[in-house]
């Protein structure tokens, strides 16, 4: 999309705010009620909101459905390989790390041919937002049982119904050392979604967000009970963790206070699939991130090329003799 | 070479009868092949090394050659445990590991054993042999010993039985820490070194140890020094010239680690594979010195990716491995060539296919990297020749990288990696190092890919540049970034691509031929083989052949003028190290044939009919191998036979 004028005139000052249009590229070509579109209109409030300059923002992702997603935002973005977001992401948050940066991967992407990826990026710890669009589902290729679909899903590859337990993908990241943010979002409570994401940005570190995203087009059924019966829904509220509005609470009475310090509670509550529990999970602020131990603290320049260089020349040299 | 008075093999049969020479008579020589064979961990490398330091020094030319067993810790006394180094020492400069050994020195027979199946000793030539095995209280291993060196002197080696071990408990206590100095000090002795420089060579290689520590060492390579001017009866002395200008001496990982420092380039992304690590191993010491940073990825795809992304957000970065982690990074690999991502590619070549040799060089991945990752993925290959060449490349490579937007694929080996030779010490320039990422505000309408209908050249776009946002994808896409859903598109971009090698093959200097402009024969090679090439150009010339030789350093693009050069040769051939099927075998002939690498290249391009010689044996090419090859070629007596079948 060419910029407008109106938009050149906003990237003139940092604070100025963008309205939500200035973030959209165009048109998603997901289908119709697919949850990725509830997802992107959260992100595009987010950036609003928080006035992210649209230049220092990158969008990364991998192969999939919700890896389409970083060309609907007007940012820079980063459509990379099937299952690779995560070392991609890391490259430029590493070499950049005045860049925001955020991760759109799904749970074959994430939990399938990503996952080593995926552990060793909890581990790292970078300071990037990650959003893990969870359908249950392959969708771009049409159908077959992913990692997380539930056992007995009846798929293009498993026409008799899965075999085999799902990975979770929240234990998972909880029961990797130096997991810093883990939280669990629905794409049908836009307002608990847009709160999560946020508090994910927020968060410096690692922030990963596993939202249960709907596909109408091959699991219309999925989260059809979670959708319209809200005592399938467990809300995490706390004042560490997510706010609950007095609307929501009338909806949603199935609520616990639970702290994100609590890492303990954090993998009971992420072990139980039924009720659905959404909000923070767990936070660790402390939790050691890669940029402040291995990054570079200083940026090269010829003159300290040069230095170094003679520096190691010298232990290398035979010097002619007298 | 036969240098050795025969009065020797008396010694050999005595061991402990000390026979002093009343009179040496020093020998001088062009040049040697030494090894200094040990079980892994008793030093035989470090000696090796520091030997080679100090005849670099000295003004010879050298070249180093590590003999690494594949284990961590191989059994002691084994055949495939033998560690150590072969130095070739001359009066001239030398530019490879030559042929088989004039002199070996081996802490015990078994390692021996190893080199001389693998036909690494010259026929006849001196052994020095520890001793103590004959007197060891493990029956086996004495009956093992003398097996051995009576075999050995059976088969006419000039074997002498040295007390090694009894020399150096004389003066340390635990003689497998200091036998390695003891060693050195009778090289030292052997080929009349300068013992001052000798001296302050083993106090550099221990300066990070104690006072004690350098003041043994230093006493163990006087007492090898002074033994052996006692009790050994030859003694050589290979002329130097007084080198000029100061010079490095490291192998060719660490020359390409130091390359990479001085390209500018800030971010390498790595997973631990052998033999590419240790250029890693030397970058983590020292890249925090200009800012760039070292990441041990969880995996090779991780690594590519990483290095990719920083890439794409700033300077070129790199990613180093060798065959199995190349194999692994070619999606990867595709997807820069498709968003036209700067990114540098190292591949230290090793034996394949699958885990194939990994200690052990091999040039088998040229094809993968022309033509390697899915679909049509463009990308530049060089090849580096030389310890220096390794250096030097690595700015090259950076520059054509983010000139052309492009993958380039540097290719070495194992060979280089751990070779050693002396090269002049380079002047830091400006230009070498890589410019700051442009942060500025780009026109309002900037494009994504704004090609250039003639070179396919599009100016590159950062993050953090306003109006640059798009969205960089791997699916075919427009000059928006946007995904093609247009017949039209695919082709288009496709052909931008393609053009960029074109754009940068019209840059590329007409390589230079190394002998005649004209002849009988031309030997064609690329990568670490260039050394031995053209020694066995230079003996063959001496015999008044008419062949000469050609190295490639680009060999996507190829440079233009190679048909030309083709055509003023009666003969082309190429000679590299990897797999080409020999005329010789009953089912093959003209239909079915696979050739080298190279030569298959060179065929399709330029429609010459050129043939190819190569083994994959592990070991780096020799001259004398070549040679061979070379009157073999030309139908002459001492020719490799294999070779005659046009």
């Amino acid at each position: 999309m060419m910029p407008s004028a109106t938009t050149e005139r906003l990237l003139k000052s940092d604070t100025e705010r963008h309205p939500i249009e200035d973030y959209q590229r165009c048109v998603p070509r997901w289908c119709t009620g697919c949850g990725n579109n509830a997802i992107l209109t959260a992100m595009q409030r987010l950036c609003r909101d928080e006035r992210l300059r649209r230049e220092k923002t990158v969008f990364v992702s991998g192969i999939g459905c919700s890896s389409r997603f970083p060309h609907y935002m007007n940012t820079y973005g980063f459509h990379g390989l099937h299952g690779r977001a995560l070392p991609i992401a890391e490259g430029i948050k590493m070499r950049r790390p005045d860049l925001n940066v955020f991760v759109n991967t799904g749970d074959g992407d994430c939990c399938s041919i990503g996952t080593a990826h995926w552990i060793h990026a909890i581990r790292y710890n970078m300071d990037m937002t990650v959003l893990l669009h969870d359908n249950n589902i392959y969708g771009l290729t049409k159908m077959q049982a992913s990692p997380t679909s539930p056992t007995g899903l009846k798929s293009n590859t498993s026409p008799r119904g899965t075999q085999l337990q799902p990975i979770n993908p929240l234990s998972v990241t909880l029961g990797v050392a130096n997991a810093s943010f883990v939280a669990q979002a629905v794409d049908w409570i836009p307002d608990l979604l847009y709160q999560t994401i946020s508090r994910a940005f927020h968060h410096k570190g690692f922030s990963f967000v596993r939202i249960l995203q709907r596909c109408p087009e091959f699991v219309p059924a999925l989260f059809e009970q979670a959708v319209t019966d809200p005592a399938k829904i467990l809300l995490l509220s706390h004042e560490n963790g997510l706010q609950i509005s007095t609307e929501l609470s009338k909806v949603y009475r199935n609520q616990e206070k639970h702290d994100p310090l609590d890492a303990n509670r954090a993998r009971e509550i992420a072990a139980v699939t039924e009720p659905i529990p959404v909000g923070i999970l767990y936070q660790d602020v402390n939790a050691p991130r890669h940029e402040d131990v291995e990054d570079p603290d200083k940026l090269g320049t010829p003159e300290m090329v040069k230095s170094a260089l003679n520096e190691e020349f010298d232990k290398f040299t035979i010097w002619p003799s007298e | 070479m036969d240098t050795t008075p025969s009065s020797d093999i008396a010694m050999a049969s005595q061991p402990h009868v000390v026979a002093v020479p009343s009179r040496k008579i020093t020998e001088t020589l062009t040049e040697h092949v030494i090894e200094v064979l040990s079980d892994s961990g008793e030093g035989a490398q470090k000696c090796g090394q520091t030997f080679a330091a100090i005849a670099a020094k000295m003004g010879n030319g050298i070249w180093t050659v590590e003999i690494i067993p594949a284990e961590i810790q191989p059994p002691a006394r084994s055949i495939e445990g033998a560690s150590g180094n072969r130095i070739r020492v001359g009066a001239n400069r030398i530019s490879n590991g030559g042929d088989e050994a004039d002199l070996v020195i081996a802490f015990n027979e078994q390692v021996l054993i190893g080199r001389l199946r693998a036909r690494e000793l010259k026929p006849g030539c001196t052994i020095l042999l520890e001793n103590k095995w004959s007197e060891d209280r493990n029956p086996e291993i004495v009956a093992a010993y003398a097996e051995t060196r009576d075999q050995l002197i059976d088969q006419g080696f000039d074997l002498h039985e040295i007390p090694m071990e009894e020399q150096c408990l004389r003066h340390v206590k635990d003689a497998k820490k200091g036998k390695n100095m003891f060693v050195l000090g009778m090289l030292s002795s052997i080929y009349s070194m300068d013992m001052k420089m000798a001296r302050e060579q083993v106090s550099f290689i221990f300066r990070k140890k104690s006072e004690a520590v350098v003041a043994a060492n230093h006493t163990l390579l006087d007492a090898g020094h002074e033994w052996a001017e006692a009790n050994i009866a030859f003694k050589y002395k290979i002329p130097a010239s007084k080198p000029k200008a100061a010079q490095i001496v490291v192998n060719g990982n660490t020359s390409l680690a130091l390359g990479v420092m001085a390209s500018g380039m800030q971010v390498c992304a790595m997973y631990p594979i052998t033999p590419a690590t240790s250029a890693s191993h030397y970058l983590s010491e020292v890249f925090q010195k200009v800012g760039g940073v070292v990441h041990q990825a969880e995996d090779e795809i991780a690594a590519c990716a990483f290095a990719i992304g920083a890439s794409y957000a700033g300077k070129c970065a790199l990613t180093i491995t060798s065959g199995p982690g190349y194999s692994l990074k070619q999606e990867a690999i595709g997807l820069a060539v498709m968003g036209e991502i700067p990114l540098v590619v190292i591949n230290v070549q090793r034996g394949g296919p699958s885990t194939g040799q990994p200690t052990k060089g091999e040039q088998s991945d040229l094809l993968t990297a022309c033509f390697g990752s899915h679909g049509d993925a463009p990308k530049v290959v060089m090849a580096v020749s030389s310890i220096e060449d390794c250096f030097y490349s690595m700015i090259t490579a950076r520059r054509i990288a983010e000139a052309f937007h492009m993958v380039v694929v540097v290719l070495t080996d194992a060979n280089l990696a751990t070779a050693q030779q002396p090269f002049t010490r380079p002047q830091f320039s400006e230009g070498w190092v890589a410019a700051s990422v442009d942060q500025n505000s780009l026109p309002d309408g900037t494009e994504a890919y704004e090609w250039d209908g003639r070179t396919g050249l599009a100016r590159r776009l950062v993050p953090g540049q306003p109006h640059g946002m798009h969205c960089l994808t791997g699916l075919a896409h427009d000059r928006n970034s946007r995904v093609a859903y247009d017949p039209e598109i695919n082709q288009d971009g496709m052909r931008h691509r393609s053009l960029k090698l074109a754009a940068l093959q019209k840059t590329l200097k007409i390589p230079d031929v190394f002998g005649g402009d004209d002849g009988d024969l031309l030997i064609v090679g690329w990568g670490s083989s260039r050394g031995a090439i053209e020694e066995a150009v230079e003996r063959s010339r001496a015999d008044g052949l008419k062949v000469s030789s050609l190295h490639l350093k680009f060999i996507q693009p190829l440079p233009s003028g190679l048909k030309e050069i083709f055509q003023r040769f009666d003969q082309v051939m190429t000679v590299e190290s990897n797999w080409n099927d020999s005329m010789e075998s009953e089912l093959i002939d003209d239909n079915n044939r696979r050739f080298s690498s190279l030569a298959l290249i060179l065929r399709s391009r330029y429609l010459v009919d050129i043939d190819c010689w190569g083994e994959v044996k592990g070991q780096p090419l020799k001259p004398g191998a070549i040679y061979r090859v070379i009157r073999g070629k030309l139908n002459l007596e001492g020719g490799d036979d294999a070779i005659r079948h046009n």
